[in-house]
């Protein structure tokens, strides 16, 4: 049994042709949603304020601003400082493309599994901590120290969730758990449920939102993402925003196709099906948007000396879920 | 007992654990005392769930009592202390969150490895609980060595307490007079800790059980 | 086999060569050219040697009885085609990197005698050429750590290394001693086929894991490591680092895996428990390390620990009979050996080309870098990427195939192994996540920001020669990245034997991919995600560029507004540690930092003051060295007896042995 063959499988008479037509569709419909998503937390936000809040279309139109402006290069950039926006939204955009955010078999599924998805992740952080670095003004050093700092906890804890869930599934293929998720009867689970909780923790922290940094400032001390891009303008800032959008669409696909995979189209679904499926995921997108703008009204930002704390825990549950796994296995 | 009634009453026993790592995690004593009463709150769910599952009305009282005295009654009462103690604001110098919850995770591997092999011949519902049980107690220990402040103390004594009634529901056949008379033995055991406190804290302006330590050093 | 006889009289030839012409240049070109061509042979004899039978030799020489058996089997033919291809790279960059040695007479003689004690060790077919091998490749490399004697830290780095070089010859001395039984079989063929008492076998594990981890550098053993492989000229380095810890994990697999056959679960539970706690202990040392060459040692000590744990995933499976987790796992380690070989040696030859460059290894004094060395940023850039396991590179292939080993069986039937297995899994993780901080930092503070020091601000690029090395090895971690299944498949028949099975076979999947167990399970193909990243990275820039601005402007620094052109307002090495020593550091180092702040109208500097404990020295070597010196105190006093008394201890020794004797028999 080979990769393609597994992911061909489903598709019969269909062709290599709708497949790769499928994979497409979700490359690019990740990349159109991902700004969406961003406004529709803006949006909620706002709404929970009582403020009426910018369009949720607004994160397009700052992109297009953006876009159309000069680069402002500091005099000391080097090539590093101008690729890296490219490789980091590569990275992550390749990442999100893994996700099946509304069908599983995708073609080039088997291209990397959950744990590819974790690293290619972690290279879009290390290509950012660098270009923060690169100028060397104060603020870049500090955003890039203490991204590492988080990072150094949120990636195991990543890596952890991923053992739990894969494990059960007896798979680090997204489409394989996924497909178990679905079919098998899973029930409630201890490891599953520690397993969502870290995985919250760790989406929260890997897309610097409240409480371990906030989006919406700048020039306070305590930022860390802000910092990072301090330097950056025009097209490349526009690289990275549209990045950090594309990583929460990421998380958010990964969680409801992790752990709330109902509706997800298959192989070789009719396109009804694909239609009903894009459907569902629109709806808890939504739901988990609504969630995340709740959250992040709801609790203050952590000084930057409790988040290893936080995400600590997130590691723990990580580990407690395996282990519990592991002893389980043997009755 | 199979399928989703087991799935479920795994998963709130395993909450259970899960809350007790939150209590390790928490330094606020407010925010300690909603940790504690969620972690009772999970108490009664989990003896309701069995109660429903064994067919024990019996039990259903011990969830009411859970319910009433745990949840609600004595961390409303533990927060009037501390309230009135002005002691609300403070944070407490743990020796490291990381290394505690640690401890923890080793202790819950513990657990597992002691009881998992030993209760072999009993069905694996109870096995498991009991294992989840154990932990919840050597967590509610753990607290109790690792803080420094009393009223903290009291809570890790008082989900202490909660394990061993989630392992004896387990069992299924603990008595209810036991249940009663244990659950009044923790009443009265905090209604004197609540007294103590205060004696304490007029004796000695703090409630930080090291300045007790100073005392029987000085006297020695 | 045929081509071993000129590697190595090339080598003796070349040491030779070495002593006369230490001092001219020619000696330079002739040694290092000479060494590079040798070790290219044995690359090529390594490589051959993979898919044929083993081939053995005895020769007439080493101890009268036995005389000395060389055996070139499979396991031999890996470890040498990775002396091959580290050696070379070392004299390839050498033959640039050579004309800045201070004194090429101390390094040139030693340098072949150090490649040929590591080919002799790999080859050693019985426990006293083995051993011969072993001291020889000890000294050879003590020689090359003091060729620089003359600075305080080299004197110290000299003495510990040969300290522990010699316990670990000493503690496998026994190991074989115990292999051999009381029939003395000192031929690897006769322990082999010896079946040794559980209770001698479990020793003789023991002192192996302690004699060769003692080479490798497995915590609490490693501490000679960070001291002596610094202190060496930058490609010996890159040898120690790069080849040699290879050899020593070469030595605890023959003895383990080969020699002692079988091995009991609770042996797999000991070395995946050093395996993690070294993995995490060398990256926490080299995350706070500001010397360049230190904190490449220090993350070698986490390589090695990484190795180990893949090995001892090898050992529970080969224990608990499950063949395709044992080849899965020990196929990962060997790669990663290999992996670890490229990288390091490539980032020993950029720190080499950054000490040239700049005089200096001390991250506060380096920066910018990138500007002013822009080849070798570029390789540093490569090599930092692979040894952090980011995806499309080396080090992630590695990486991936030990986690998919480590998920493959929850179901072990041991408590050890199932309680050690996720814990082991999490340290990995944690320890994979650090080293990318770490070489964020390492990168950063070298190559990045705006030069630190007058030094760096006016380096200039090494010479060619040096450069086209590092070029080399760069591509070299990128195409084992992208075409992980073509090692994989030159791995099976090393792996076959000791693990009773292989990986599939990964050259007949479609499109390279790499499917460890079955495709269902878990695939990767590093070939496709390089391919798919640089293909939408370029997609990208290429619509930006047509649909939106193509506008550049240089001017100032933002940095909020208040740009300040000194250098000292960037984070330098220490600063970007400062959280992760924070949060790691208090626990496992003690670190502690004392900010001292002048009041308003004070006039002295601020200062920091930080200090790092070692818990190693400080819980074992420190008591261990008070203890053997309260001891020699003790026996002092035996030196100032009469001849009577020394006669009386004599002959209560004889005495004592000859009771021994009939109590034994």
């Amino acid at each position: 049994m080979n990769g393609i063959a597994l992911a061909g499988a489903g598709w019969g008479g269909q062709g290599l042709l709708a497949a790769l037509l499928i994979q497409a569709g979700q490359m690019a419909l990740v990349l159109l949603a991902a700004p969406l998503l961003v406004g529709i937390v803006r949006k909620a936000k706002a709404r929970l304020q009582r403020r009426r809040g910018a369009s949720v279309l607004q994160p397009y139109r700052d992109l297009r601003r953006l876009l159309g402006k000069e680069v402002v290069l500091a005099e000391n950039a080097s090539w590093l400082f101008r690729t890296a926006p490219y490789a980091i939204f590569a990275a992550t955009w390749v990442a999100a493309a893994l996700v099946p955010t509304f069908a599983t078999g995708l073609i080039f599924s088997w291209t990397g599994d959950l744990i590819v998805i974790t690293a290619l992740l972690g290279g879009a952080r290390f290509a950012l901590a660098l270009a923060g670095m690169d100028i060397g003004t104060s603020f870049g050093g500090l955003g890039a120290s203490r991204e590492v700092m988080i990072a150094s906890l949120a990636e195991p804890a990543m890596l952890m969730l991923v053992f739990c869930v894969a494990i059960v599934a007896g798979s680090t293929q997204l489409s394989s758990v996924a497909a178990y998720m679905l079919t098998q009867p899973v029930g409630l689970r201890v490891s599953l449920a520690l397993a969502l909780v870290a995985l919250c923790i760790v989406a929260v922290a890997e897309n610097g939102r409240v409480p371990v940094d906030n989006p919406a400032t700048h020039l306070e001390l305590t930022m860390v993402h802000e910092a990072m891009v301090l330097e950056y303008s025009g097209r490349h800032l526009a690289m990275i925003e549209l990045a950090s959008a594309l990583k929460l669409l990421l998380f958010a696909s990964l969680i409801g196709c992790l752990f709330f995979p109902f509706g997800l189209a298959h192989a070789g679904s009719a396109w009804t099906g694909y239609l009903l499926a894009i459907g569902l995921w629109c709806g808890k997108l939504l739901v988990m948007a609504g969630l995340l703008g709740t959250l992040e009204l709801s609790i203050a930002k952590m000084r930057v000396f409790r988040v290893p704390n936080f995400l600590g825990a997130a590691f723990m549950f990580g580990l407690l879920g395996v282990l519990l796994l592991f002893v389980s296995r043997g009755m | 007992m199979h399928g989703l009634s087991f799935d479920i009453a795994h998963m709130l026993a395993g909450s259970l654990v899960l809350v007790s790592f939150l209590m390790l995690y928490q330094v606020r004593l407010t925010a300690l005392l909603h940790v504690l009463a969620l972690h009772a709150l999970v108490l009664a769910a989990s003896v309701a769930w069995q109660a429903h599952i064994q067919d024990a009305p019996h039990l259903y009282v011990t969830a009411a009592m859970a319910l009433g005295f745990k949840a609600l009654l004595i961390p409303w009462a533990l927060r009037r202390i501390v309230f009135r103690l002005g002691i609300h604001r403070e944070i407490e110098t743990v020796g490291g969150i990381g290394l505690t919850m640690l401890g923890g995770m080793a202790l819950v591997a513990l657990s597992l490895q002691v009881m998992l092999p030993v209760t072999a011949m009993s069905d694996p519902v109870a096995r498991e609980d009991i294992a989840l049980a154990l932990s919840v107690v050597l967590i509610g220990l753990l607290m109790m060595v690792t803080r420094r402040n009393a009223v903290s103390q009291v809570v890790g004594f008082l989900s202490l307490e909660n394990g061993i009634i989630l392992a004896a529901t387990g069992a299924r056949g603990m008595p209810l007079v036991v249940e009663i008379s244990v659950a009044f033995s923790v009443l009265i055991a905090f209604i004197v800790v609540g007294i103590f406190l205060f004696r304490i804290r007029e004796r000695f302006d703090t409630v930080d059980v090291g300045a007790l330590d100073e005392v029987r050093g000085g006297r020695a | 086999m045929a081509l071993i006889g000129p590697a190595f009289g090339s080598f003796a030839l070349l040491a030779a060569l070495g002593v006369v012409l230490g001092r001219h240049a020619a000696g330079r070109w002739l040694v290092y050219g000479g060494s590079l061509l040798a070790c290219l042979l044995l690359l090529a004899t390594g490589i051959g040697a993979l898919d044929a039978p083993p081939e053995t030799l005895v020769l007439p020489v080493g101890l009268p009885w036995t005389g000395a058996h060389l055996r070139l089997d499979p396991l031999s033919g890996a470890f040498l085609a990775l002396i091959g291809i580290g050696g070379a790279g070392a004299s390839l960059f050498a033959v640039g990197y050579g004309r800045d040695e201070h004194a090429p007479q101390r390094v040139l003689p030693f340098y072949p005698a150090f490649l040929a004690g590591m080919t002799l060790v790999v080859l050693a077919d019985d426990a006293f050429s083995f051993l011969f091998a072993w001291e020889l490749m000890s000294l050879a490399s003590w020689a090359l750590v003091m060729a620089d004697h003359r600075p305080d830290a080299t004197a110290r780095a000299g003495y510990v290394y040969l300290l522990m070089a010699t316990f670990s010859g000493m503690t496998l001395l026994l190991a074989f001693g115990l292999l051999a039984g009381t029939g003395g079989g000192y031929a690897f063929a006769q322990m082999r086929a010896a079946q040794p008492a559980p209770f001698i076998a479990g020793l003789a594990f023991a002192l192996a894991l302690i004699g060769t981890g003692a080479k490798a550098g497995l915590v609490p053993l490693q501490v000679w490591l960070p001291l002596a492989h610094p202190a060496a000229p930058s490609h010996v380095s890159a040898l120690m680092s790069g080849v040699m810890t290879k050899v020593a994990i070469y030595g605890f697999l023959r003895i383990v895996l080969d020699l002692l056959g079988a091995a009991a679960w609770w042996q797999a539970v000991v070395v995946l428990a050093l395996g993690g706690i070294t993995a995490v202990f060398g990256v926490l040392q080299a995350v706070m390390e500001r010397d360049l060459k230190r904190l490449l040692a220090c993350s070698t000590i986490e390589n090695v620990g990484i190795v180990f744990v893949a090995i001892g995933l090898a050992m529970a499976f080969r224990a608990n009979g499950i063949a395709g987790g044992a080849a899965l796992a020990l196929t990962a380690a060997l790669f990663h050996c290999l992996n670890h070989t490229l990288f390091k040696s490539l980032l020993f030859q950029v720190s080499g080309a950054v000490l040239v460059a700049t005089g200096t290894r001390d991250l506060e004094r380096l920066g910018g870098l990138i500007h002013r060395l822009p080849v070798t940023a570029i390789a540093a850039l490569v090599g930092c990427a692979a040894i952090a396991a980011l995806p499309p590179l080396n080090g992630f292939a590695s990486e991936w195939l030990i986690f998919q080993a480590v998920l493959l069986r929850p179901d072990l039937p041991q408590w050890g192994l199932k309680l050690m297995l996720p814990v082991d899994g999490a340290l990995l993780a944690l320890a994979a996540a650090l080293a990318a901080a770490c070489f964020v930092r390492a990168y950063g503070i070298v190559f990045l920001g705006r030069p630190r020091s007058e030094a760096a601000a006016v380096a200039q690029e090494v010479d060619p020669v040096s450069r086209a090395a590092m070029l080399i090895f760069a591509a070299l971690c990128a195409l084992a990245g992208l075409f992980p299944g073509v090692v994989i498949d030159a791995l099976a028949p090393v792996v076959q034997p000791f693990a009773g099975g292989r990986m599939p076979v990964q050259l007949g999947e479609d499109w390279l991919t790499v499917v460890p167990v079955d495709a269902a399970r878990g695939t990767y193909n590093g070939l496709l995600v390089g391919v798919f990243i640089l293909g939408s990275a370029a997609l990208a820039a290429a619509a930006v560029h047509r649909l939106g601005s193509r506008a550049v402007r240089r001017g100032p620094a933002w940095d909020c507004g208040f740009p300040d052109p000194r250098p000292i307002t960037q984070y330098g090495g220490d600063s970007f540690a400062q959280p992760l020593r924070r949060v790691f550091g208090s626990v496992v180092f003690q670190t502690q930092e004392q900010v001292d702040m002048p009041r308003p109208g004070e006039m002295r500097a601020a200062a920091i003051v930080k200090s790092i404990r070692d818990p190693v020295w400080d819980l074992l070597y420190v008591p261990l060295g008070g203890f053997v010196a309260r001891l020699s105190d003790r026996m002092n006093g035996l030196q100032f007896l009469t001849i009577r008394r020394y006669l009386g201890f004599v002959f209560a020794m004889l005495i004592v042995l000859l009771l021994a004797l009939t109590v034994t028999q």
